[in-house]
């Protein structure tokens, strides 16, 4: 057990003296696999953004309930209170409805040429349930209640908006296995030209005695080596990208009143990307040196 | 200790380095391995580490059938055995010492222990205070008692030499021959392929002589 953990120290040292003795090698492939792994954590740094602007702009999707007029309130209000679907409801007079168009931007002067405000009672729904389908079925069923003279609901925002997610997680994980085996296939050449190098050694090594495992496992920490050493340069890229990012997102973010600005990786998942990178690195290794020591 | 019997080598081009020889070599003997360029020394001596395997025939060494040998049990068979190449396969990317230290390292010994045995076989090829050099600052007769020192480290019981006096002058292949019969008189069983008719003569030890690739005298 003593021999099997020195023999590892020292296979891991040797890989170590290998990547420091070609500085510029291993500093260009880190960069390359870098930008290749920064690609896809920036975009689910993006995506992870986005998905808080819309948790933070409450894009819930609500169902709007407009009554005839003449319509009694307090008669909807008990089977609105017993539907279990609907997670909260309020009730906008058509006084207040008018109150909020006339605040709105640019609308004042329309407002204040009407005669008559030609605005229903409503209520507005929160539903349990955001999925699109849900959502019909709710409506369909508010529909039918007396009373009622137009069921509004926002399904097809939501379904495009679960659409677009959907498409560009797909994006984004097609991305990163096509990155990911562009990882692999950098680490295969550096350590197949690694194999060349040092070829004399490793004959005279197996002719004097060493065992496959000896000979191989320098490659393999070369290869994690390297690919950790590309999942940090790839921290590094992402947060100097989203810093220059933050700089415009400010700005516009300010614009609607808000602080938001875009977060760097949580601290699992940064770790998450400098191992995948690792465990990448050690896989290219190991198709290598399963293809060129025989 | 090592037996030969009924050995061919056919390589793959067809060419047959050996055909149907049959000798065994006891424990603590010596021998010369003789013959003309091509005779089929160079075969004879790879096929025992398993370098080569026989086409036909056994080989066995310390009672193991090395050409039935699987791939994983060659390199420990080959720790038991010190080699000594015709063209020293040193590495020129390391000093004398890692040279020497390179077979201890796929092994359990201890670091201290390791480096008391490098010294030690240093000492007995006459390199000790060479340790740092670079083997490319030896000359062709140094380079040939590191590969020596290089090959007993693992205190084999077995030492094969390939030409070792070959492109050396009289004085270096004499010292050189000095160092391995040494190794001899303290048990090793030794077995030195080389083409230098005198030389074998002025030690008058068993020789196995080789005519392409036949047993002619063992």
């Amino acid at each position: 057990m003593r021999t099997w953990a020195r023999q590892h120290r020292e296979a891991f040292a040797r890989a170590l003296r290998r990547l420091a003795a070609q500085r510029a090698a291993t500093l260009l492939n880190a960069l390359a696999i870098g930008v290749a792994l920064a690609l896809p954590a920036g975009g689910y740094a993006l995506l992870s953004g986005l998905k808080a602007v819309a948790q933070r702009t409450s894009f819930e999707p609500q169902v709007s309930v407009f009554l005839k007029p003449g319509a009694v309130r307090a008669e909807l209000e008990p089977r609105l209170r017993a539907d279990e679907r609907i997670a909260a409801w309020r009730f906008v007079s058509r006084d207040q409805a008018l109150a909020e168009l006339r605040g709105t931007e640019g609308l004042s002067d329309v407002i204040a040429a009407l005669e008559r405000n030609p605005l229903p009672d409503s209520f507005v729904l929160t539903a349990r349930q955001r999925g699109a389908g849900e959502l019909d079925a709710l409506a369909a069923s508010l529909r039918g209640l007396p009373g009622v003279a137009h069921v509004q609901v926002d399904s097809a925002w939501a379904a495009r908006l679960a659409a677009i997610a959907y498409t560009a997680r797909l994006a984004l994980a097609a991305l990163a296995i096509v990155l990911g085996a562009g990882l692999v296939a950098i680490t295969f050449n550096t350590i197949r030209l690694q194999i060349l190098t040092q070829r004399e050694e490793i004959e005279v090594s197996q002719l004097l005695g060493a065992t496959d495992a000896f000979v191989r496992r320098p490659f393999f920490y070369l290869g994690a080596l390297q690919g950790l050493a590309g999942g940090l340069v790839a921290l590094a890229i992402l947060a100097a990208g989203l810093a220059v990012l933050n700089q415009g997102v400010r700005e516009i973010a300010q614009a609607y009143g808000s602080s938001f600005r875009l977060a760097f990786l949580a601290p699992a998942e940064s770790v998450l990307v400098v191992g995948t990178s690792a465990v990448l690195g050690w896989l290219g290794s190991l198709i290598s040196v399963s293809r060129h020591l025989r | 200790m090592i037996g030969f019997s009924g050995v061919a080598k056919r390589y793959p081009g067809g060419q047959e380095a050996l055909k149907d020889v049959t000798f065994s070599l006891q424990a603590g003997e010596l021998a010369f391995v003789t013959g003309a360029s091509g005779a089929g020394k160079s075969t004879l001596l790879k096929l025992i580490p398993a370098i080569e395997r026989p086409s036909a025939g056994s080989v066995v060494v310390n009672g193991q059938n090395v050409g039935a040998l699987k791939r994983a049990a060659l390199p420990y068979l080959r720790r038991h055995l010190g080699l000594v190449f015709q063209d020293h396969k040193l590495l020129y990317d390391r000093s004398v010492y890692d040279n020497v230290m390179l077979p201890l390292s796929f092994g359990s010994l201890a670091p201290r222990d390791a480096a008391r045995r490098v010294r030690a076989a240093l000492d007995k090829v006459g390199l000790l205070g060479r340790e740092r050099a670079n083997p490319i600052q030896l000359s062709g007769g140094e380079q040939q008692r590191l590969a020596i020192a290089r090959a007993v480290v693992n205190r084999p019981t077995v030492l094969i030499a390939d030409e070792p006096t070959a492109n050396l002058d009289e004085d270096s292949a004499a010292k050189i021959l000095d160092i391995l019969l040494s190794f001899n008189q303290v048990g090793v069983t030794l077995l030195v392929a080389t083409h230098d008719q005198a030389l074998v003569a002025r030690h008058g030890r068993r020789v196995l002589r080789l005519e392409a690739g036949r047993l002619a005298a063992a």
